[in-house]
């Protein structure tokens, strides 16, 4: 009940907190994985790159 | 100068001209994003029927378009892929399909947090809403059975025809979904009727820009890494400046 | 060897899987008993009061059919394809959409039709009315099929995956929805005196075009999943 009251008193920061703030860290979470999926994948790349390169010399 | 846009069909070509890309869509995204706010917050004006609380439609709105259009997107990459054999489309329908998803749950969570102060309920059934819910579930499979194949041309295969066979059924979801819900009970509060004001257009429109804006540079983020990851074994990968260094 | 018609193939298809299917009669009894149980659970969850038990029967009875028919889906092409006999089928010069089908057909005998003969009896548990529990028997004879055929095309796409009993529901639940609302729509319309032939025959529609795509879908599956 509280909280119905909260809401209708400070509209603006129930819209801020409830919404855009989720959908923003939403949007920062995903970022963040692309970022590190990136990183990860490059890594794993020049690994094989150099064990083919030892392979090889 | 004449662009030759096939030759960018290929991963190889592809792969660079996303990482040139990529940095001017995502400052796009940003900048529209700050002034959508800006406008949504600033300039517009409190709604005469449900005051701020409408404010939420500058994300709930663009990310419910997007997730539907992304699935749309997303089926017929998949589609490209799986008829035409094209490595990058299947490449480019598992790298929308995370985003898409994203976009549904923004979407629904921020309908519940509209529907409480409007309707006094987080959750309605109406046909709207439950057809969303329908669509993450639709994602969730997509992206669940591309995972649990090891196989990557077969997972894409699998999920092409998983993801048309969803597009197909989308109809005849959503028909059914809206029999259903006024067979219960009739639709409680409809957005027509309201006109909006040329502000809150504004806002709405440059949200949905920036949405848009940042959907393809997560995706194009994406695909790069699975282009990185499927063709870590071919000549080109190798001799990349950012694997030598 | 002899050029067999289509429809003598679709025979020997539907009789083999119900051979096979009586060989292993435990299996067919597992999911009619889970039917039964998940029906009769519902009563015990939400209290005893009659008038909710018979407004909520025919989801309760759907949403049990459509658990149940996921259950025996994992089956529908797994031990054909552990001995080897989905590989010959999908070399044999006939049609594999005929062959798919005459697969579907067994699996709605074996695990849909014995829930449908079911319902009059759990109808009555949940105090239906004659003519509700005809209408949802007539939804379940039209709808279960679907299921079956839907179904069939997720068992196709995870054939052979580790925890693919899991991701085949989450896979096909969501596509079973439209079946799902007009079954239960159809016994409502009957119970407040309402026509019900536009549910009947929206049903009729979706078994009618399940009909003509599915089995080409699945047999497509089966080729992406056997390469």
């Amino acid at each position: 009940m509280s909280l119905d009251i909260w809401m209708r008193e400070n509209p603006l920061s129930y819209i801020w907190i409830g919404s855009y703030a989720v959908a923003f860290l939403i949007f920062a979470i995903e970022i963040a994985m692309v970022v590190h999926k990136r990183k990860i994948t490059l890594q794993q790349v020049r690994l094989m790159r150099e064990a083919d390169e030892s392979e090889e010399g | 100068m004449a662009i030759n846009w096939f030759k960018y069909s290929a991963p190889t070509t592809f792969y660079g001209l996303a990482g040139k890309l990529i940095p001017w869509f995502a400052i796009s995204a940003a900048v529209l994003c700050m002034v959508g706010l800006y406008i949504g917050f600033v300039v517009a004006p409190a709604d005469a029927q449900q005051g701020e609380f409408y404010r939420i439609i500058f994300i709930h709105v663009p990310s419910s378009i997007l997730s539907m259009f992304l699935y749309l997107i997303m089926a017929a990459y998949a589609a490209m892929g799986l008829i035409f054999n094209t490595r990058l489309s299947s490449m480019m329908a598992s790298a929308i399909a995370p985003t898409g998803a994203l976009f549904a749950f923004i979407s629904l969570w921020t309908g519940a947090l509209w529907g409480k102060p409007m309707w006094g309920a987080w959750w309605v059934w109406d046909a709207r809403l439950t057809s969303e819910l329908i669509l993450l579930f639709l994602y969730l499979g997509f992206i669940s059975l591309h995972a649990s194949i090891d196989d990557p041309r077969r997972a894409d295969r699998a999920a092409a025809l998983l993801a048309i066979v969803g597009s197909v059924n989308v109809p005849i979801i959503y028909f059914s979904v809206q029999w259903w819900n006024t067979l219960h009970q009739g639709s409680t509060i409809k957005f027509t009727g309201t006109s909006m004001h040329i502000a809150m257009q504004q806002a709405m429109f440059t949200m949905l820009v920036a949405c848009w804006l940042y959907a393809i540079t997560v995706t194009l983020m994406r695909v790069r890494s699975i282009i990185l990851e499927r063709e870590r074994h071919t000549k080109w990968i190798t001799e990349l400046a950012e694997v030598k260094s | 060897m002899n050029k067999l018609s289509l429809f003598s193939l679709l025979i020997l298809v539907v009789r083999r899987d119900l051979v096979l299917a009586m060989r292993r009669r435990a299996d067919v009894l597992t999911t009619l008993i889970f039917f039964v149980m998940v029906v009769s659970l519902f009563p015990l969850g939400v209290g005893p009061e009659m008038d909710m038990l018979r407004k909520m029967a025919p989801g309760v009875l759907w949403v049990a059919a459509l658990l149940a028919s996921m259950l025996s889906l994992g089956r529908l092409f797994s031990a054909d394809y552990l001995d080897g006999t989905l590989e010959q089928m999908l070399l044999a010069p006939q049609s594999l959409s005929v062959l798919v089908l005459g697969k579907m057909a067994s699996h709605w005998m074996v695990s849909g039709l014995p829930l449908v003969l079911m319902t009059p009896v759990l109808g009555l548990q949940f105090d239906m009315s004659i003519e509700a529990i005809a209408v949802l028997i007539l939804g379940l004879l039209l709808g279960t099929p679907i299921l079956s055929m839907v179904g069939a095309i997720g068992a196709a796409l995870t054939l052979g995956l580790r925890g693919g009993g899991v991701l085949l529901s989450l896979l096909v639940l969501p596509l079973c929805i439209p079946v799902l609302i007009f079954g239960t729509g159809a016994v409502e319309a009957v119970t407040s005196g309402l026509s019900v032939s536009s549910h009947l025959s929206l049903m009729g529609a979706l078994l009618v075009l399940a009909l003509a795509f599915t089995p080409w879908v699945t047999a497509q599956a089966l080729r992406i999943s056997m390469e």
